[in-house]
């Protein structure tokens, strides 16, 4: 029994001290760069890599191709003539039911329902963060928890309730109702960010502000606020990718005219009249993936920060 | 800004529990009051509008006898299974990969993450192209000689629920490898020190030392990943709309057409009682697990 794992014990000291003569009194032995170790990693890495990409590419190729070029070639060939034609088309003249003026009008929509939503959502999270974290009052954690809770609860079961509420206040089917929905369920994760944030702010300097004298309100805006501008950005990041590809709530709270572009997208794209143009199809989906694309690209770690946090979505 | 000194109890912190209400609200009358509606009423007979005239159990009764959701629930289970078990195992090695100090280690997660960044939406319908027979994998490969090459999850019932996992795995293995990636740093460099002094080969140290470690890690994406599954709508209605036939139907798009195409208001509410029962089968333990003895939310 103890034969082997001292034996291991004697090699792998063995290396330990190679390892020393090999590489200098400091630090490990620098790697070979090809090794098969490295060949294995970067070669799966790279496969993987291009499996994920390749729906990208498959979408801007098709995008770019004319309908006969589609029928003849295949996929993934790159195009050989360049038209811009279906890109004009997805944005301005595709049809969804009577409907001709393309994707712009699901585009305009979005933005409208987005920046409010953004904007009122972050507003109501931070503050409730803010109570929690600096202002705990009694049972505030029974309310938390139930709101931690909801995250995970399917939003069917919630759904018609809140159709009611709406409806009684003269909201449904209008793009405030769905602002309002967005802001009910982006309440929980951003709540726990917010609360997570402020929290990890030095106490001390929210005791030196209370005894300057300070009140709820003064030192959430002259304090907490300046203090926490990357915790916006990263709710920023959460709620605009969020609710720029929310499907659920746009078909079930707005009307027709008043379609988010994902739901729009999906109208154009499934619909079952006419003949299916492919390349506008791929046009019409990347510009609808655009935004949420280019905010991954340029945001970069607060993104993945923001995931981190808002995984709690699902 | 109430600033008085010895105040009553309720008026104390004022301005907090104001500013509060919109919480209060939502976790009350939303959160809980809406789910404790719909479970009433799905013991209703509510078509149109939602009226309490108790029929007991017989919507669930109804529920269970119907192929639809017999099929919704299957597809769940096979999608729910395969989506699990992939999801971690790809995303843990991947993230095992990239934890190797390699180099261009940014790039390459940021091309594993971004399909996240896309909609399910988005997803589903550039699958429902790349997987589209006349055109997609089959016609390219079938066009390099191999004429036989069959394809064509989308429209065969049998398998059409592994083209939607194909196109869900997708978009949503980035997440995880990037919590595993997190989980994967939180480990003290002495454990693979030791190991390695121990001389257990590393695949040893990863399945024996290394995952057993990442067990909050492991549970969290767990919970994470099971609730995302039984909320699957979006990826279904863009990939096949269900089709072919019902053969890709799952709960959610089951209560979305009862409640608000098939004008059936207990069916869908029942549909999603069930839905929160799986949820909670899920979720009670875990929380259990994780907040039960010591109180940390």
């Amino acid at each position: 029994m103890s034969n082997p794992g001292s034996l291991n014990i004697a090699a792998a000291s063995l290396d330990a001290v190679k390892d020393r003569i090999d590489g200098g009194p400091r630090g490990p032995r620098p790697r070979k760069r090809i090794s098969r170790r490295n060949i294995f990693i970067y070669g799966t890495l790279l496969v993987v890599a291009i499996y994920y990409l390749v729906p990208l590419y498959v979408m801007l190729v098709t995008s770019l191709k004319g309908m006969p070029e589609i029928r003849l070639g295949n996929i993934f060939s790159p195009p050989v003539e360049i038209t811009f034609q279906p890109w004009v088309k997805a944005w301005a003249e595709a049809c969804t039911g009577l409907n001709c003026d393309g994707l712009s009008r699901g585009f305009w929509n979005s933005v409208r329902i987005t920046i409010p939503s953004v904007v009122l959502s972050i507003a109501v999270a931070s503050v409730n963060g803010y109570a929690l974290a600096n202002w705990r009052f009694r049972g505030a954690d029974v309310f938390f928890t139930i709101l931690i809770f909801g995250a995970f609860i399917p939003y069917q079961v919630m759904l018609y309730p809140i159709v009611i509420i709406l409806r009684e206040m003269g909201l449904y089917g209008s793009l405030w109702g769905l602002v309002l929905v967005h802001t009910i369920f982006g309440m929980p994760i951003l709540t726990l960010l917010f609360r997570n944030y402020f929290t990890s702010l030095p106490e001390e300097l929210f005791k030196a502000a209370r005894v300057d004298g300070a009140g709820f309100w003064s030192i959430y805006f002259r304090i907490m606020l300046p203090m926490s501008l990357p915790i916006f950005v990263v709710a920023m990041i959460l709620q605009v990718t969020g609710i720029w590809n929310d499907f659920l709530f746009g078909v079930i709270y707005t009307k027709p005219d008043t379609y988010p572009m994902t739901v729009q997208l999906n109208n154009i794209v499934n619909s079952v009249q006419g003949v299916k143009e492919y390349n506008v199809n791929m046009a019409a989906t990347l510009l609808t993936g655009v935004v949420p694309l280019v905010i991954y690209f340029i945001s970069g770690k607060l993104f993945v920060r923001g995931i981190a946090a808002g995984a709690v979505k699902g | 800004m109430a600033r008085d000194g010895r105040p009553l109890q309720l008026f104390r912190n004022l301005n907090a529990k104001i500013a509060a209400i919109p919480m209060i609200f939502t976790a009350v009358v939303i959160f809980a009051g809406g789910t404790i509606w719909t479970v009433v009423y799905s013991f209703t007979d509510s078509k149109l509008l939602p009226r309490l005239r108790w029929v007991g159990l017989d919507q669930y009764d109804r529920l269970w006898n119907t192929s639809r959701w017999i099929i919704s629930i299957e597809n769940l289970m096979i999608y729910g299974v395969f989506s699990l078990v992939f999801s971690l195992v790809i995303g843990f090695v991947l993230a095992a990969l990239l934890d190797q100090k390699i180099r261009f280690e940014n790039t390459f997660r940021t091309i594993f993450l971004y399909p996240f960044a896309l909609s399910f939406i988005v997803t589903g319908l550039v699958w429902q192209w790349i997987l589209n027979p006349d055109f997609g994998v089959q016609s390219v490969i079938r066009d390099l000689g191999w004429e036989s090459f069959t394809f064509d999850p989308l429209y065969t019932a049998d398998i059409v629920i592994y083209g939607i996992l194909i196109a869900g795995l997708w978009q949503g293995t980035g997440l995880i490898m990037c919590l595993m990636l997190a989980g994967l740093r939180g480990i003290d460099e002495d454990v693979w020190k030791a190991a390695r002094v121990d001389g257990i080969p590393i695949w040893k140290t990863y399945l024996f030392i290394i995952i057993p470690m990442m067990r909050p890690v492991f549970i969290t994406t767990l919970v994470l990943i099971a609730s995302g599954i039984v909320r699957v709508y979006d990826l279904v209605v863009a990939q096949t709309s269900g089709g072919p036939g019902i053969a890709s139907e799952v709960p959610a798009k089951y209560v979305y057409d009862k409640m608000f195409l098939g004008q059936n208001l207990a069916q869908g509410f029942a549909g999603s009682t069930m839905m929160l029962l799986t949820v909670l089968i899920v979720l009670i333990p875990w929380a259990y697990l994780e907040f039960g003895g010591k109180r940390r939310v």
